[in-house]
């Protein structure tokens, strides 16, 4: 008997620790994520000097002389990424209200599964889109200098692409504001629309805070789309009709070609868009956080 | 006298708030439906099966693409689901959600979440193509997917494992099942539907990706590849190679194939979760 009660604990001890082994993968993934890429770009950053390498304006990794410079990379990044969460945002919020309050209540769940399955749309359909649509349309009607591929035309695809993530993330944030808010106000003598911009809206912020931090990291990290429609050349962003170069679109656009030197400075590139993405999580976090202390305080405020 | 409320500044202020807020969702659900109903009829007329089954000789076909693509959600899926899904059972039935483990396994399933698929794409390149030496291969490839599907995985596991009620497990341990036998015969499978829904988001997923495959796989459109350590390329990757090197209409017919398997895999998650859903409704 004792025999095979010590089987049956073997046996649930090897299971425990095998599920334990499965979850410490995700640490060890992303240690040695880590490890890989500090070991491959920090010492060519080191090599290069890291001001140099940060602030430089010329990237001419195959020149004679190379230099490696990522600033213009680094600021048509911000760039693109300001402006195309500002139109996602701006489209997206209000969205998020008038699903929430200003529509028909059937149709607003129709519509948000619609943009939910918008959302699993590959990045490239969406590169392909903005290669053949928007770029033309930008070309003949919008810009001035007869160029189409540029900041404007990444903005708007990436706009449309972060859509979905700030529409449902907004929305979420919205649905979790107390109904006796709403209720409350009301009684107050507010119309409708006064209560939703001014009491539901602010109460739901840091929610909607977060959807904005998620949907600068999916615009910071997107690739293809991108590399489809940004142009490409290496140049400090000075308008938006311009052709840049965004981190990632200079990872993705080197990367074929390039070997020795050049090569760790993609990799470099990566490790500056690795830190960006880890401090975008890091706030990320930090807001959520904030918006559960946020939603207990609410729920103590109805109990009195 | 009281003023009737629509004339009171503030009011017409936010209702005019309102039209702009209609006027957003308008927007934004055009823009999205255009983005979509552009690829399907501007593509849908190049389809021709020479692209879809023929050789890849002067006219190019996404028949190497289709084996590339099977490939590498074989090989993701083979890798990243057992261990998501064992990562999850750990998570929900042996911690309690609490603990500086569980913690330390939280944050880091989130970061992962959270890193650009080209610097996933050039963490593969570092270990497969370089330190492991395999040059450019589909299984590197998978295997950068694999990871990076981990988090969808394991955090829809866990939400659908917590979704089990507690019952069924205090059922099991009654009847004298230890812990292994109730995970396997009792959690696991009332928790089904929604492991297979997460399963096939991340096939999804798989299929979308481009950006690690470009790395990773090497983007070789014109064969099929003898192997999984062979070079080769995915749906995703042969449209951005069609779209940037003068084949536009390969490249929305392409896109077409593309978006109807994703289109599928969705429909399949919902009707899938659905009827797994009804099924172990009838077992209560």
């Amino acid at each position: 008997m004792e025999s095979a009660y010590g089987l049956i604990r073997t046996k649930e001890a090897f299971m425990k620790g095998l599920f334990l082994l499965c979850a410490v993968f995700s640490i060890l993934a992303l240690v040695t994520i880590t490890v890989f890429l500090l070991v491959s770009g920090i010492p060519f950053i080191a090599e290069t000097g890291v001001g140099e390498f940060l602030l430089g304006l010329e990237w001419a990794p195959l020149a004679d002389s190379p230099a490696y410079g990522i600033l213009p990379m680094i600021a048509a990044t911000l760039y693109v990424t300001a402006l195309s969460v500002v139109i996602g945002l701006g489209t997206g919020l209000f969205t998020a209200v008038c699903l929430f309050r200003f529509c028909n209540r059937r149709l607003a769940v129709v519509i948000r599964q619609m943009i939910n399955l918008l959302a699993g749309i590959p990045s490239v359909i969406f590169g392909l889109f903005g290669m053949t649509v928007i770029v033309p349309f930008v070309r003949d009607y919008l810009s001035p200098n007869g160029v189409g591929y540029g900041i404007l035309s990444s903005s708007l695809v990436l706009g449309i692409m972060v859509l979905p993530t700030i529409v449902s993330v907004s929305l979420d944030a919205l649905n979790s504001v107390p109904e006796s808010y709403y209720e409350g106000a009301l009684a107050l003598g507010a119309t409708k629309e006064q209560v939703t911009f001014k009491v539901m809206l602010p109460a739901a912020r840091s929610g909607i805070l977060a959807g904005a931090v998620l949907a600068i990291g999916r615009a910071v990290g997107e690739t293809m789309a991108v590399i489809m429609v940004i142009g490409g050349s290496p140049e400090m962003p000075t308008g938006l009709f311009q052709s840049v170069r965004t981190l990632t679109a200079n990872i993705a656009m080197g990367a074929m070609e390039l070997s020795g030197d050049a090569l760790s400075a993609l990799i470099a590139t990566g490790v500056v868009l690795f830190v960006f993405t880890l401090l975008l999580n890091i706030s990320f976090s930090m807001l959520k956080r904030d918006k559960t202390a946020g939603k207990s305080k609410g729920v103590l405020n109805d109990k009195k | 006298m009281i003023k009737s409320k629509s004339h009171r500044p503030g009011v017409l202020f936010y209702r005019i708030l309102r039209y702009i807020s209609i006027g957003a969702a308008a927007l934004a659900v055009l823009s999205l439906a255009a983005v979509t109903i552009y690829v399907l009829v501007n593509g849908t007329g190049k389809l021709s099966a020479e692209l879809m089954f023929g050789e890849y000789d002067e006219t190019p076909s996404i028949l190497p693409a289709f084996v590339g693509t099977l490939e590498l959600i074989f090989i993701a899926c083979i890798t990243a689901i057992p261990i998501g899904v064992a990562s999850a059972v750990f998570l929900s039935e042996y911690t309690g959600g609490k603990g500086k483990l569980v913690r330390a396994i939280r944050v880091a399933t989130e970061t992962l979440a959270g890193i650009p698929s080209i610097v996933y794409g050039l963490f593969g390149y570092l270990v497969f193509v370089v330190t492991f030496g395999w040059g450019y291969s589909i299984l590197g490839g998978g295997l950068t997917l694999a990871i990076m599907i981990l988090p969808v995985i394991v955090r829809s596991t866990e939400e659908s494992l917590l979704a089990v009620p507690a019952a069924y497990r205090e059922g099991a341990f009654a009847l004298g099942a230890g812990k292994v036998r109730t995970i396997f015969k009792v959690v696991l499978p009332s928790a089904a539907s929604g492991i297979v829904t997460a399963v096939i988001l991340a096939v999804g997923r798989v299929v979308s990706e481009s950006a690690v495959l470009i790395l990773t796989i090497g983007m070789v459109v014109n064969k099929v590849p003898e192997n999984v350590l062979a070079p080769g390329t995915s749906l995703a990757l042969d449209i951005y190679y069609f779209a940037s090197h003068g084949y536009p209409d390969q490249a929305a017919a392409t896109s077409v194939v593309l978006l109807v398997f994703v289109a599928v895999l969705n429909l399949i998650a919902g009707g899938l979760g659905r009827l797994l859903k009804r099924s172990a409704g009838g077992l209560k």
